[in-house]
């Protein structure tokens, strides 16, 4: 599987226009799988953003960092913060979060960047977990700790106060009178995530992005070719990390709350599952793994016995029974489950991700020489491992 | 041989390098000429591939300088300081990009050349960059190469992996080019074919240090050959010189093999 690849300027528009309206027209589909409502949607293109970040880091370079969590729980509190001291306008709260995500990022980078592999990995896990701890603990001043940082009716807001802005009772982020929840909320996400994936497109089409893939696939031959692959790591890192502070950004916008809960290890683990489950390195796949997991959080979760119940209710009742007996472990608390085996036999059969069975399957049925050609290039594969 | 007769590319003087009590180089002193091929041959453990990595910057030597264009290479320096300055290496096992295509691995070494060891370029198109694609195709033109030019790196054979690494060394046009035992590993056709690249490019004056093992490559390509056995160099000439010294035939039939 090609990851870079010489593309027409024509056919990468191609794919950002349909990109843009598949996200724009999200309320239609979602309401066709059950998930049609803002929050859900949010959460869509909020952690597609994440994992589109995420992947210019772990997908492009291979360096899995276990620590990403951190850097969208920085974003969420320094967006709430922004709310509280100067305005509850989005953009501000935006443009901090990337400012101040990106140079934790810089510094938690420059440290973990001196090691690789699996030490790179526990590094990053580590400041992780410690800025998660100290959140909670000695930054509670600034954190607010375990009841987590609210927006409150008499903060500050100098900004707002010097425009003459009135503060609501329950402050909401806005955009120029315009107030940020519900479908409003998730349109404001949607357009951040689609400036998100042309910078990502932009990237994986770049100089740039071909030195990150060629670090990844050969670090000696690299560091011998007279580039430092230093800065080059550290830029990925920074990015991805600045995504992430972007994606806490917006967490914070849809909801002016933000907790220390964000920045917990699973939080981190999650976004790795998505890049891996969507298809690593691929421009798509870490969107496609993130709307997964998110829905199966929301929509598997939702399912109860009950519902159970009147799905099969059709059946004489001791099948229904034995059915909604089998099926109720997989559903409701129990979607983790479901996950897991999802990932499992994601990884068995398509290491690609959703993505390369994609591939496939669009190579079965469209055209013939199509599978010959991606036989042809995966004896390749098999031949040069 | 003095530097009025010819320029001198990297003039090694009095290196010594030990690992804990093992004398690896022992008082070396090399000059390399411009456009010369510079063949340094030597039994198993003779210290050739220590020698060559003190170059690089992969390992520091303890005493001694190495002098390239003004710069003391043992004075700590990257390996990719070191391909800046004009310095490009072959390796014994060839070292390419395998996820990328031909063509990209080929590219890659060209952009080094004209950006530096970093730049951040991200909002400038791959496919933009006509001039780099134009001279990396012309170079795996001259390697016969550019038809299969979008195939994976990781695909081809050890012999093609070798010519597309001298194609990646060769599109930056170094000063200086090290190659370390070109032919290892290789059949017949693919060392003659090998040979032949090495001729075609020795034929454009470009400086090259070689580490072989082979004497048939070392014999048909070499200027000037250095004999590398324990440590020292034993005998320094040209090939004809070589190949009749009996401290070289004592050092490969006699009792010198570490």
């Amino acid at each position: 599987m090609k990851i870079i690849e010489l593309s027409t300027s024509k056919r990468d528009l191609l794919i950002l226009v349909v990109f843009s309206v598949i996200v724009l027209i999200a309320p239609f589909w979602g309401s066709l799988i059950g998930a049609g409502y803002p929050d859900l949607l949010q959460k869509f293109a909020i952690f597609g953003l994440f994992a589109v970040g995420y992947n210019i880091l772990f997908g492009l370079t291979g360096y899995l960092s276990f620590g990403h969590a951190a850097f969208l729980g920085v974003g969420s509190y320094v967006a709430v913060w922004s709310f509280k001291l100067f305005t509850m306008n989005a953009l501000p709260a935006i443009a901090f979060s990337i400012v101040f995500s990106g140079i934790f990022a810089l510094v938690i980078g420059f440290l973990c960047l001196r090691r690789t592999g699996i030490y790179f990995s526990i590094l990053t896990l580590a400041f992780a977990q410690m800025s998660y701890k100290l959140a909670y603990s000695v930054l509670t001043p600034i954190t607010n700790g375990e009841t987590g940082l609210f927006v409150l009716k008499d903060d500050p807001r100098v900004i707002d106060g010097a425009l003459g802005i009135a503060s609501a009772e329950n402050p909401l982020a806005s955009l120029f009178g315009i107030t940020l929840n519900g479908y409003e909320g998730f349109y404001f996400c949607a357009v951040v995530l689609i400036l998100g994936f042309w910078l990502s497109m932009k990237i994986f089409r770049s100089p740039f992005g071909m030195k990150l893939v060629a670090i990844k696939s050969n670090q000696t031959r690299m560091e011998y070719t007279g580039f430092n692959h230093r800065p080059y790591l550290l830029a990925a890192f920074v990015i991805s990390g600045m995504y992430a502070g972007l994606a806490g950004a917006l967490l914070a916008v849809v909801d002016p709350t933000a907790g220390a809960e964000r920045m917990v290890w699973t939080a981190s683990g999650e976004v790795v599952l998505m890049t891996i489950l969507g298809g690593l390195g691929t421009m798509f796949g870490p969107l496609i793994g993130a709307a997964t997991i998110k829905y199966m959080e929301n929509i598997f979760s939702g399912i109860n016995d009950t519902l159970l119940g009147t799905w099969f209710d059709f059946l004489p009742q001791a099948l229904t029974d034995l059915l909604v007996t089998i099926v109720s472990p997989f559903v409701g608390s129990g979607w983790h489950l479901t996950l897991g085996l999802t990932f499992m036999m994601i990884m068995i059969f398509l290491p690609g991700g959703m993505v390369e069975g994609a591939q496939k399957i669009k190579a079965k049925f469209f055209n013939k020489s199509k599978t010959e050609q991606v036989e042809s290039e995966q004896l390749e594969k098999d031949g040069a491992a | 041989m003095s530097a009025e007769q010819s320029n001198i590319v990297l003039d090694i003087s009095g290196v010594n390098k030990s690992f804990g009590g093992l004398q690896a180089l022992s008082d070396i002193n090399l000059q390399i000429e411009e456009g010369k091929t510079h063949a340094i041959i030597g039994p198993n453990g003779a210290g050739k591939s220590t020698l060559l990595n003190t170059c690089i910057g992969l390992l520091q030597a303890d005493t001694g300088r190495i002098d390239f264009e003004g710069h003391d290479l043992t004075k700590g320096f990257m390996p990719h300081d070191i391909n800046q300055m004009g310095i490009s290496r072959v390796f014994q096992t060839p070292q390419i990009f395998p996820d990328l295509s031909i063509l990209e691995n080929v590219m890659i070494p060209a952009f080094a050349k004209r950006d530096g060891s970093f730049k951040l370029n991200i909002f400038k198109a791959l496919r933009d960059e006509k001039a780099i694609e134009e001279e990396a195709l012309h170079f795996l033109e001259d390697l016969g190469m550019a038809d299969q030019h979008h195939n994976h790196a990781g695909s081809l054979s050890r012999g093609n992996k070798r010519r597309l690494e001298l194609a990646m060394c060769l599109i930056q046009h170094p000063k200086l080019l090290l190659l370390d035992e070109p032919t290892a590993g290789m059949a017949r056709h693919d060392t003659n074919q090998t040979i032949e690249l090495l001729m075609k490019i020795k034929a454009r004056g470009m400086t090259k240090v070689i580490i072989e093992h082979d004497m048939h490559v070392v014999f048909s390509l070499a200027d000037k050959i250095s004999v590398l056995a324990q440590g020292a160099i034993i005998a320094e000439g040209h090939p004809d010189e070589i190949k009749g010294h009996p401290k070289v035939r004592e050092a490969y039939l006699g009792s010198a093999e570490v």
